[in-house]
């Protein structure tokens, strides 16, 4: 790859073998100027950034524009499946996709913590870039700051996406009815369990793997084979359960699930028994829920299910008519309960 | 899961329930109290009151740990995580529990207070020898299950005459709670308990027993059955006091033959008798105060005890007025007949006891079953 057009020669280059992260990298000076030439604008490399300029100027395509805005603070910074920097990407470019927007161009504000080790961001930035080239997506504006050591968590992530809608898409967490069928595009819990068992303290030994996935080209094919969809959302904090309440309640309808529909791997449901947790509010990072018309449903089921992200997909429950806004479920067990929003933090349960 | 699944038949779960069906008489109710916390989260979970007919009615008792630690506890514990030195170790599900002035161990935390969450009480015990610049409590809470490993921890920071360890003992007993629930005023009062009969603790047997509950059976005429926590060993007790209470009997039976045998462990139990006594009484939110109802370190180990350690006074605090979970623990009145549920009391910001933990009746009915009281 030729060096960008307005890249300066520095003294000697970033030692991203040992170095580290310094006051400096985010200061506006020189050395600034030397991480975002040899980091960010080689890894992320497109036009707008060449430019170099405080701002991308953008000529979108026609169609509504759909924005979001995320920010990722996972702990730890690399888990099984993934890392910081390719969820920042999956996860705003799902956030786009809910609304059946073609992604088209990102932002990224980074808040580093002095002392990081540039070995570290630099694989964090190339896992970005790379999530970014997969998904079709351009990073094309950015920041860098730096915090004294101790006032952060080594690396902080915001991104910003701004995608466009083609016409006729019409996606929303009120457009929900009674008799609707939801459908679930595969297992939940993949990516909250991967990440909770590299955590310090609860290290355990699993295979399992995060689900951190863009899930655009999944909606794409959905959108063209259902136009009836009505209502699409990334189960991601909070989980399926808690993605279900907000669109009971955004559309003023009720819920049944069946527990023996919802696809769970073994691994999450065997991890979610010993510690406590509910698969139902545990994250995910590259599943949908999608509610659909019943006419719509079986085309819209076999567009997931061809497609790798879909291939678990699923008929969960069904939309029904209910002030209270209550979903519920019948268990495997032969019994009904409610799946309430969560409260608080998921604590494990000590006995 | 192999081994979990099983438990959790859907088929072999309505066979149970045609039999439970069977064998109700209509002219009667069977008002049978978990006394566990873990058997009203299962039950809950698992939908099981659907499956039972409208005879059969489950009372939720007090066996949850983290419900019946008082105020003033809880209250001694944020006082003691003031103190810069203090690192708290803490089982998860304390930390929202809410004390005096609406502060909590998470709020305390958030504020710089040190507090970890640990999953054991050995991570208190490393955690302790990693870090010799801090003073590590452990918040020890919870019933004979979880009593034998805070035992373990306190014998080894004595062998390994850790300086800078020590355990704030909450430990509470089951059997003095029980017994108590019997004595229940409302008991005394109308000569009759609104309970036929316990489905007895799962883990908490797996420690000490069937024998302790066979005085229950004996002399207060209560039929009790040791239930394991899957919803289908709860579905087989029950079946189990049903038909105890049919043909008159009043026997402590075990259904949890897995894991239950009469005498329990008695490894654990010599080891708790070494390291704890029984404190002359202890006060439990929602039940008051029950003599020999919870446990103290002994004295040859009194250096690891926070409460010898560090100058804590126990307050009680007072709860609110209209709050009904003593009597919803003693089975007198349901979740649905307190003025403050779901109206000011709910998971977010309980007011009380049986609110404060997932394993509490009343945040078990408002986060699994209050749907149906609003159909």
């Amino acid at each position: 790859m030729s060096a960008p057009r307005t890249r300066r020669s520095f003294a000697s280059p970033l030692d991203f073998a040992s170095g580290r992260v310094e006051l400096g990298h985010g200061s506006g000076g020189r050395a600034m100027v030397q991480l975002i030439d040899e980091l960010f604008a080689t890894a992320f490399r497109n036009p707008w950034l060449d430019q170099r300029n405080d701002q991308a100027c953008l000529e979108l395509p026609p169609g509504r524009v759909a924005m979001t805005t995320d920010s990722y603070v996972v702990s730890p910074l690399f888990f099984p499946g993934g890392d910081i920097g390719s969820l920042a990407v999956h996860g705003t470019v799902n956030d786009l996709a809910m609304a059946g927007a073609r992604p088209l161009h990102l932002s990224a504000g980074f808040i580093l913590e002095a002392g990081f080790p540039l070995a570290d961001l630099q694989r964090i930035v190339a896992s970005m870039a790379a999530a970014a080239r997969a998904a079709n997506v351009t990073i094309v504006t950015g920041d860098t700051k730096v915090v004294e050591r101790g006032k952060g968590d080594g690396v902080f992530i915001n991104t910003t996406g701004i995608g466009v809608i083609p016409d006729g898409v019409q996606l929303s967490g009120d457009r929900a009815r009674p008799g609707d069928l939801i459908l679930l595009s595969g297992s939940i819990g993949d990516h909250g369990m991967a990440v909770m068992s590299q955590r310090a303290g609860l290290e355990f030994e699993t295979t399992l793997q995060s689900d951190s996935a863009a899930l655009h080209e999944l909606v794409a094919a959905m959108v063209a084979a259902a136009p009836g969809l009505r209502c699409l959302r990334d189960p991601t904090r909070g989980g399926l359960a808690t993605t279900l309440n907000e669109i009971a309640v955004q559309s003023d309808v009720g819920m049944v699930l069946r527990e023996a529909a919802i696809p769970i791997k073994l691994e999450v449901a065997a991890a979610c028994e010993l510690l406590g947790l509910d698969p139902l509010y545990v994250a995910n990072e590259g599943k949908l829920v999608a509610i659909c018309p019943p006419e719509d449903t079986e085309r819209a089921l076999a567009a997931m299910r061809v497609h790798p992200l879909g291939a678990a997909a699923a008929v969960i429950g069904t939309v029904r008519e209910d002030p209270h806004h209550f979903v519920t479920m019948e268990t495997t067990f032969g019994g009904n309960r409610l799946v309430d929003w969560l409260s608080g933090e998921q604590l494990p349960r000590i006995c | 899961m192999k081994y979990i699944d099983e438990f959790r038949d859907g088929a072999a779960a309505r066979g149970l329930a045609r039999q439970i069906a069977q064998e109700t008489r209509p002219d009667r109710e069977y008002r049978l109290m978990e006394f566990c916390g873990g058997h009203t989260h299962a039950i809950y979970r698992y939908g099981v009151p659907d499956l039972l007919p409208p005879g059969v009615r489950m009372i939720h008792g007090p066996g949850c740990p983290v419900c019946v630690l008082p105020i003033g506890r809880l209250n001694m514990a944020l006082e003691l995580v003031a103190r810069p030195q203090v690192t708290l170790c803490s089982y998860g599900d304390m930390l929202r529990v809410p004390g005096s002035g609406g502060q909590s161990l998470l709020k305390a935390k958030a504020a710089g207070a040190d507090i970890r969450m640990i999953y054991s009480a050995a991570d208190a015990l490393t955690l302790a020898q990693r870090h010799p610049d801090r003073e590590v409590v452990f918040f020890a809470i919870g019933f004979e299950t979880t009593t034998p490993p805070t035992a373990l921890v306190i014998q080894r920071a004595a062998e390994l005459d850790l300086p800078n360890f020590s355990v704030f003992c909450n430990h509470v007993l089951t059997p003095a709670a029980i017994a108590h629930l019997l004595a229940a005023p409302e008991a005394r009062a109308l000569d009759t308990v609104p309970i036929d009969g316990f489905l007895g603790p799962a883990h908490v047997s797996v420690v000490i027993g069937s024998r302790p509950y066979e005085g229950f059976a004996r002399d207060h005429r209560k039929p009790v059955v040791i239930s394991g926590f899957e919803p289908l060993d709860v579905l087989q007790s029950i079946l189990m006091l049903v038909r105890q209470l049919n043909e008159g009997r009043a026997e402590v039976e075990n259904q949890y033959t897995r894991a239950v045998t009469r005498d329990g462990n008695l490894k654990a139990q010599r080891l708790m008798a070494e390291i704890f006594e029984p404190r002359p009484v202890f006060e439990w939110r929602g039940l008051g105060l029950v003599p020999h109802s919870a446990l103290k370190i002994r004295e040859p180990y009194a250096r690891f005890d926070a409460e010898c350690r560090f100058p804590l006074t126990y307050q009680a605090a007072s709860e609110h007025r209209a709050c009904q979970c003593g009597a919803i623990l003693r089975g007198v009145k349901k979740p649905t007949d307190c003025k403050l549920f779901d109206t000011v009391c709910t998971p977010e910001n309980p007011l009380g006891s049986c609110m404060v933990s997932s394993e509490g009746a009343c945040a078990a009915y408002y986060r699994y079953g209050r749907y149906q009281g609003a159909a």
